[in-house]
């Protein structure tokens, strides 16, 4: 099921979360919104799951204008950070109450509720614990429940707000590829929040980017990663640096400075954006030249913080075992970078 | 070898922990201790002759019959006081909040004249029910109000907590799931406070099954139809009846006791399967 | 976009009519069972005017009842909150064998008929007893006095303060006290100047809750009390006297002043609530 976010707004008493979001969702896809927190990524999944209304705009589900719709008529399958889980009932008619509460016309038979809750249950990992309550569970086991919950009414669209956000740094990472598994055998068009950029990056087709209530940029990771098409973009996702510059016929110039790269961007101020590890050494003056600030080895490079003059400082990356680490001055110049400039 | 105490550095337990045993013992122990020797001083067969004396039977079956119907009625209407006021908002919701408390802070004596001059056939509610030719004061059905009136906030406040910490998420999982609101608020709601409202009705239940103050006035006193177990021990008391008051007395503690073991079972329960003992 | 259709009402939420019908059954229901006796309390004791209300008040009886009431009090609180302190030490700053049985004794007074918490007294110190004749013969009288009504009274109050602060000084732990005998302080000081200030709301609403309860006990006392005209009567049972000799304005008036007492333990508690409700214990409101 295709879903499509068509200039969605939506305010809280007035307080505005999002600004007029526009947003497709291919068919089958698994989509991450990746934004920090307030930057209105759990307003737009509520938003799609119909736990909140737009302000304006309009939300489709392939060609159905799903926005007239109740929750309980969207059909989607929604996992909350807490699990949510009914504490009173047992793992399996934690599975099994979306087809219990049914309309008599559409619900089917009790043992085929139970034959199908059992069924996911066991792609959940979980045979075995059926009449366990969810207090007798450990967290990982209870967002796997809760997967099973949401997948058990055949949801057109499968929806998670920070799914692994109260999980500790082992589980999250199992569930995670997990989820992937899951998602590659069932195929449901799956959306999922978080603000946490391994796991994006990681585990989603594609990111949506957000801040402060826009989306920044939307692409697979790679493109995202490689080309950010934003400031907050560059800063969010991945390590980087920036350094305020002026560009001067093609030049560009820190404090005046030549720094040895050029570009066809017009004279003006810009910032310019780095990753650590997209450097090279040189031995030049047109170069970036900094004296080490710290220097800390993590796993297989060495992280370099660099005083390059002015109250600026940027970190670059280096094989841990490369001579430059031993020195107390480094000149070198990005090899990749992005202009963004200054309006 | 399992120490009595794990150790600490705080001083003062020898002393605290002493007077505290030494005065439980001289305040509740002995004296209940002398009651239950008491009854037990008259036999088995005296005991027991006692006991099922058919207006003490009439008196428990009274007491015990109003009380579990107003706990019943304070169990609906409990919780759903308890759900307006944590649920909605509305003004005076302070106010009545705070209200709920009174049958606690009220004494019973006023308690029971007052309702008894509401409900009397020439109360402003008596006399609006005389002519249909009902009677509430001085009938078993006093006593029910009475019985309503204190037990009320034993239902609110078991309740009350246990719904505010009810997260937001599990109503919203259940929408989700398809289930109508109605269906969310019996099916996964109200299940998840029954060890509340279990415990809430319990301790109404209790407490109304011992009350005498706010009852006896209302209750009109008849034998074998408005007499309640608690004023027979007085009767027999004045009586200066001792055994024949003893007898009843630990009839109703025996109960008492179950009770509060019942409660104690519903606890364990719910923490085991709930996470909640409430 | 004013499309408000029935799609707007939150999941979460009810339509605004059932929500209005259940706040009004509920305000109903309270206004008729809770609201309603209190506010006749005060229309029935002012029913025949100021005047006869302010007489009843001084009429040497309900003076005398006011006294007792007053004295009772007195003696009765202050026992138990030395109780409730102790035992709140002892539990809250230990681990030791037994704890949770004592703690359930400690609310064992809240299941017994305050009938059966006279009788037991009675059974104690009566004719019958061994207890009663022998202290008598020293010329001490317990039952039918003053030491009796105390006694009863103590015992229906006994849980009170108790039960506020145990849960209160368990959430505190020991860390401070600790920290008090670390550096050098003795344990009277320790309690007096570090774990007293801690708990002293706690105390306070456990006083209140105490006090108005040991006011207001009726079956307890009116079983132990021989209700002795102006000797032995508290308010509540000299309330019922008035009202048994169809003196409905004296037993109103004197019913006013115990539910004015209500109202200021009410208005306290909820104040104390307001201000300082995440220093009270969190547990076990209500009692």
């Amino acid at each position: 099921m295709e879903v499509r976010v068509q200039n969605v707004r939506k305010e809280f008493d007035r307080f505005p979360a999002l600004h007029d979001v526009s947003l497709d969702i291919a068919s089958g896809e698994l989509i991450a919104l990746l934004g920090p927190s307030g930057s209105g990524k759990t307003t737009l999944l509520r938003l799609i799951a119909g736990l909140e209304r737009p302000t304006a705009g309009k939300i489709f589900f392939g060609n159905e204008d799903a926005s007239e719709k109740t929750v309980q008529e969207r059909n989607i399958g929604f996992v909350f950070q807490h699990y949510a889980l009914f504490r009173h009932m047992t793992i399996l008619e934690n599975v099994s109450f979306g087809l219990e509460v049914r309309p008599r016309a559409t619900r089917p038979p009790k043992a085929e509720i139970r034959r199908r809750a059992r069924e996911l249950l066991d792609l959940v990992q979980l045979s075995g614990l059926e009449k366990r309550y969810p207090s007798q569970l450990s967290g990982g086991q209870r967002q796997r429940v809760a997967l099973a919950r949401a997948l058990a009414i055949e949801p057109r669209v499968l929806l998670l707000d920070e799914p692994f956000g109260a999980l500790d740094a082992q589980v999250r990472r199992e569930l995670r590829k997990w989820l992937r598994e899951i998602h590659d055998r069932t195929g449901h068009t799956t959306v999922f929040v978080t603000h946490d950029q391994e796991e994006a990056l990681e585990l989603a087709d594609r990111l949506c980017v957000m801040s402060q209530g826009k989306i920044e940029q939307v692409g697979t990771p790679d493109t995202v990663y490689d080309t950010p098409q934003s400031p907050f973009v560059f800063g969010f996702i991945g390590e980087s640096s920036a350094l305020p510059v002026t560009i001067e016929n093609g030049d560009i110039r820190l404090e005046g400075r030549s720094i040895g790269v050029s570009t066809s961007e017009p004279n003006g101020s810009a910032q310019l954006y780095f990753r650590p590890h997209d450097i090279e050494l040189i031995e030049s003056d047109a170069a970036l030249s900094g004296h080490v600030v710290t220097s800390r080895r993590v796993g297989g490079t060495r992280r370099v913080e660099l005083d390059i003059g002015g109250a600026h400082r940027v970190e670059i990356d280096l094989p841990f075992d490369h001579p430059a680490a031993e020195r107390s001055q480094i000149v070198f110049r990005p090899r990749r970078w992005t202009l963004f400039p200054d309006r | 070898m399992m120490r009595f105490r794990q150790p600490s550095v705080i001083p003062g337990f020898g002393l605290t922990l002493g007077f505290t045993i030494a005065y439980f013992s001289l305040i509740i122990l002995v004296p209940l201790i002398a009651l239950v020797l008491r009854s037990a001083g008259i036999g088995w067969s005296g005991f027991w002759a006692a006991a099922l004396d058919p207006r003490v039977l009439a008196a428990l079956r009274t007491s015990f019959v109003t009380a579990l119907i107003a706990a019943a009625i304070n169990v609906v209407f409990g919780t759903l006081i308890a759900w307006v006021l944590v649920r909605y908002r509305f003004p005076g919701r302070r106010i009545f909040d705070a209200m709920v408390d009174l049958p606690f802070a009220l004494p019973t004596a006023v308690a029971g004249i007052s309702l008894t001059a509401i409900y009397a056939p020439n109360g402003i509610i008596g006399q609006l029910v005389a002519p249909l030719g009902w009677r509430i004061a001085y009938t078993p059905i006093g006593i029910t109000i009475a019985m309503i009136f204190i037990g009320l906030p034993f239902v609110v406040r078991t309740i009350q907590p246990i719904l505010e910490e009810v997260s937001k998420e599990v109503e919203e999982a259940s929408a989700t799931l398809g289930a109508s609101r109605f269906q969310t608020i019996s099916r996964v709601l109200l299940p998840s406070l029954t060890p509340a409202i279990l415990t809430g009705f319990a301790l109404a239940f209790a407490r109304a099954v011992g009350e005498y103050g706010s009852v006896i006035f209302i209750a009109g006193n008849i034998p074998f139809v408005s007499e309640i177990a608690p004023l027979l021990i007085v009767i027999r008391l004045e009586e200066f009846n001792y055994q024949g008051a003893a007898v009843i007395a630990t009839v109703m503690l025996v109960i008492s006791f179950l009770m509060l073991f019942v409660l104690n079972l519903i606890q364990a329960w719910s923490r085991r399967r709930y996470g909640y003992g409430s | 976009m004013a499309a408000k259709s029935r799609h707007l009402a939150s999941p979460t939420s009810e339509p605004a009519s059932v929500r209005w019908m259940l706040i009004l059954v509920g305000l109903a229901f309270m206004a008729l069972f809770i609201v309603l006796p209190v506010i006749a309390v005060f229309s029935e004791a002012f029913r025949q005017g100021l005047g006869a209300y302010w007489e009843s008040l001084h009429n040497a009886d309900a003076q005398s009842a006011i006294r007792l009431t007053l004295m009772v009090a007195a003696i009765a609180v202050p026992l138990n909150v030395v109780f409730g302190v102790c035992a709140s030490w002892a539990i809250a700053k230990f681990e030791f064998k037994g704890k949770a049985f004592l703690i359930t004794l400690i609310d064992l007074p809240f299941s017994v008929s305050p009938v059966i918490s006279g009788l037991v007294y009675v059974l104690l110190f009566g004719s019958g007893s061994i207890l009663g004749p022998w202290l008598k013969s020293y010329g001490i009288e317990i039952l039918f006095a003053v030491p009796g009504i105390v006694l009863a009274t103590i015992f229906v109050t006994f849980p009170f303060v108790a039960r506020e602060l145990i849960p209160l000084m368990q959430d505190q732990g020991s860390g401070d006290e600790e920290a008090a005998l670390s550096l050098g302080a003795s344990g009277w000081q320790t309690f007096w100047r570090v774990t007293l200030p801690n708990i002293r709301w706690g105390l306070l609403y456990g006083v209140l809750l105490c006090n108005a309860r040991a006011m207001g006990e009726f079956g307890a006392v009116a079983v132990v009390s021989g209700k002795i005209r102006g000797q032995t009567t508290t308010m509540p049972l000299q309330v019922e006297m008035f009202y048994n000799e169809y003196q409905g304005t004296a037993a109103f008036a004197l019913a006013s002043l115990l539910a004015m007492l209500a109202l200021v333990t009410l208005v306290l508690k909820t104040a104390l609530e307001w201000r300082f409700g995440d220093e009270l214990a969190a547990t076990g409101r209500g009692h």
